[in-house]
């Protein structure tokens, strides 16, 4: 009998233990985490923040604190009346050239990218593999090696200082990337169904319609978010080959926050700083699955 | 009709021309883009590598000075700066991001609620730019409205953080930024790579008794070390890259303490005018990451051939 209870006990007691051992596992698991989140999150918590409230508020307080005001017009003026190097028309026309380069020379890249990586992938010739080789050095080429050449075919071409000049430079730099993505999704996809095709005498262009591109859509997303994300983003060629109002918004953030001489207008300038990242924010919040494989099959390969 | 017997009546032609250039539409399309890839791979490197060897200044022009702007490179104290910038940089950033991307790597592997909102939360930064970025964090360093003063602010009169305004530390401030921006991306990798194990494994050394923590350190992470080598080699090309991030978060300073190698190529070629010193620099950022990228790809190429000849 008292066995028994006994028994009964070390077993309680075992399990008690066992329980508090995973209670403990999982709350410092949990705690980590949350950890870990904020401090991943304030950072954009505080420029939220900072855009809503008040500039004496923040002169007074810093920029970590509770807001005690809220105001919109912070956002008004970063959009069109902030005044940045004499010109006084905020972020809106950065904002447009930044779309007016993006879009297009994500919309090439990804198309040319999709063409090659077809013909890479079901169109192999002699020496293709090794064309395909070359190509991809285009990846890891630093852009401070292209800087005088580009300087140098831009001024030649009249395309200094303008959108289109960066879109070139976009596409041309692109194109690696995107041939890589396309060329690696397309040899998944079985030759014996282009082999049927042709046999039926389906050409290049009917065989890339009706087979190739109805398959082709989580590749292309993949590709078109990586290239607009990447290319928003971008600073370096955006800061090296236009000036003022043909700056995109990342060479036009740097000019405005560092042409803060007096009182820093920390309400304007967060303000300015979130509408220069909510293109690739949202884009990552709605199309996140197709980001992150992009990202692990870019690296991978 | 006359038409039609006309063709079946001329023998030359063996293959009509839509056939022809049906099968060489693959080369005309693929054709730009090889062109273009080849000039902008070839071309533009060959153009640069001389250019850093001519006595370019305002203008490219094209008195071949030989390996005088390197000479001239390495004896400047900037960068060495850069150079040195660059070496320690690198180390802390990729043992940080990845030591911080495993850690949360494997915080999300323990069947987490909401996996899916935690991962989103630590991968973020990846998609805003360095630029917005370094942005933020410059405000959050600066001593008088940032992290100081609200630790202050709550009593501690006297805690002083002022990183990015000591030329001693200002490094590890774009360090610390550095592995906040890119640990995301690391843990994508990590948890990629142990969702991939075989899951037998990991039950077979649950049934001998092995704790999570040995599993992990003796089935896990093992299993997984290739990806450890391609996320180092992704974050040793960012470092040497690294351009945008310290242009919005130091802009090299205070003074030129946080000069990086890219900073160094753009103030030689854009603000002083001396292209073929600035060439040189640039040729020196793409040998640094021929020294990394070269044998990796050899190794990656062996191990492809080798599972192949086991498999």
């Amino acid at each position: 009998m008292a066995d028994v209870s006994l028994d009964q006990s070390l077993d309680h007691h075992a399990a008690t233990v066992a329980a508090r051992r995973h209670f403990l596992t999982r709350f410092v698991i949990y705690g980590l985490l949350v950890v870990f989140a904020a401090i991943y999150l304030i950072p954009l918590l505080v420029v939220v923040l900072n855009s809503f409230r008040d500039q004496q508020e923040i002169a007074r307080n810093g920029l970590i604190s509770l807001p005690r005001s809220f105001r919109l017009e912070a956002w008004g003026q970063a959009w069109s009346s902030y005044c940045i190097g004499g010109t006084c028309e905020g972020m809106q026309r950065n904002f447009y050239n930044s779309l007016k380069m993006t879009i297009p020379a994500t919309i090439i890249s990804t198309a040319v990218g999709a063409m090659n990586g077809y013909i890479l992938s079901k169109w192999r010739f002699r020496g293709s593999e090794a064309l395909f080789t070359c190509m991809l050095l285009g990846v890891f080429i630093p852009g401070q090696i292209s800087l005088m050449p580009w300087a140098f075919i831009l001024g030649n071409l009249g395309l200094s200082n303008s959108t289109y000049g960066l879109i070139l430079i976009h596409v041309i730099q692109g194109i690696s990337f995107t041939t890589l993505f396309c060329r690696n999704y397309y040899v998944s996809i079985p030759d014996d169904l282009i082999k049927a095709a042709r046999i039926d005498g389906a050409g290049f262009w009917r065989i890339f319609r009706k087979i190739i591109l109805p398959l082709s859509s989580p590749i292309l997303i993949v590709t078109v978010i990586w290239q607009f994300t990447g290319i928003w983003n971008e600073y370096l060629f955006g800061v090296v080959f236009t000036s003022g109002q043909q700056q995109p918004i990342t060479a036009a953030l740097v000019a405005l926050t560092a042409s803060g001489t007096n009182v820093r207008a920390y309400d304007v300038m967060s303000a300015a700083v979130l509408i220069g990242a909510l293109p690739p924010l949202l884009i990552y919040l709605f199309g996140g699955k197709y980001f992150v494989r992009g990202l692990t099959q870019g690296a991978i390969k | 009709m006359s038409n039609h017997d006309l063709i079946l009546s001329t023998p030359a032609p063996a293959r009509p021309w839509r056939e022809r250039l049906g099968s060489a539409m693959p080369l005309l399309v693929l054709g730009p883009s090889l062109v273009a890839s080849f000039v902008y791979v070839f071309v533009f490197t060959g153009w640069t590598l001389y250019i850093s060897l001519s006595n370019s200044s305002l203008l490219p022009t094209y008195g071949f000075v030989g390996l005088d702007n390197y000479a001239s490179l390495w004896a400047n104290r900037r960068w060495n700066i850069a150079y040195n910038n660059l070496f320690l940089f690198s180390g802390f950033y990729i043992v940080g991001s990845m030591a911080v991307g495993l850690l949360l790597a494997i915080l999300i592997d323990q069947r987490v609620r909401g996996e899916a909102v935690w991962r989103t939360i630590f991968l973020y930064p990846l998609a805003v730019s360095f630029i917005v970025t370094g942005t933020v964090w410059s405000w959050l360093y600066n001593p008088t409205d940032g992290i100081q003063a609200m630790v202050r602010g709550l009593g501690w009169t006297n805690f002083s953080f002022a990183l990015a305004s000591d030329r001693h530390y200002a490094i590890y401030a774009v360090i610390i930024t550095g592995v906040w921006q890119s640990s995301g991306f690391a843990m994508a990798l990590f948890l990629a790579g142990l969702r991939s194990v075989d899951s037998d494994l990991v039950r077979a050394a649950q049934i001998d008794g092995a704790s999570t923590f040995r599993i992990y350190r003796k089935v896990l992470l093992p299993t997984i070390a290739p990806i450890f080598l391609a996320v180092a080699v992704i974050q040793i090309q960012f470092a040497i890259k690294t351009f945008d991030l310290v242009a919005a978060l130091t802009k090299g300073g205070p003074g030129i303490s946080t000069t990086f190698p890219a900073i160094y190529v753009y103030d030689l070629m854009f603000q002083r005018g001396q292209i073929g010193e600035g060439a040189a620099a640039a040729i020196m950022m793409l040998a640094a990451l021929a020294v990394v990228l070269v044998p990796y790809s050899f190794w990656v190429v062996w191990r492809r051939r080798k599972e192949a000849g086991h498999g």
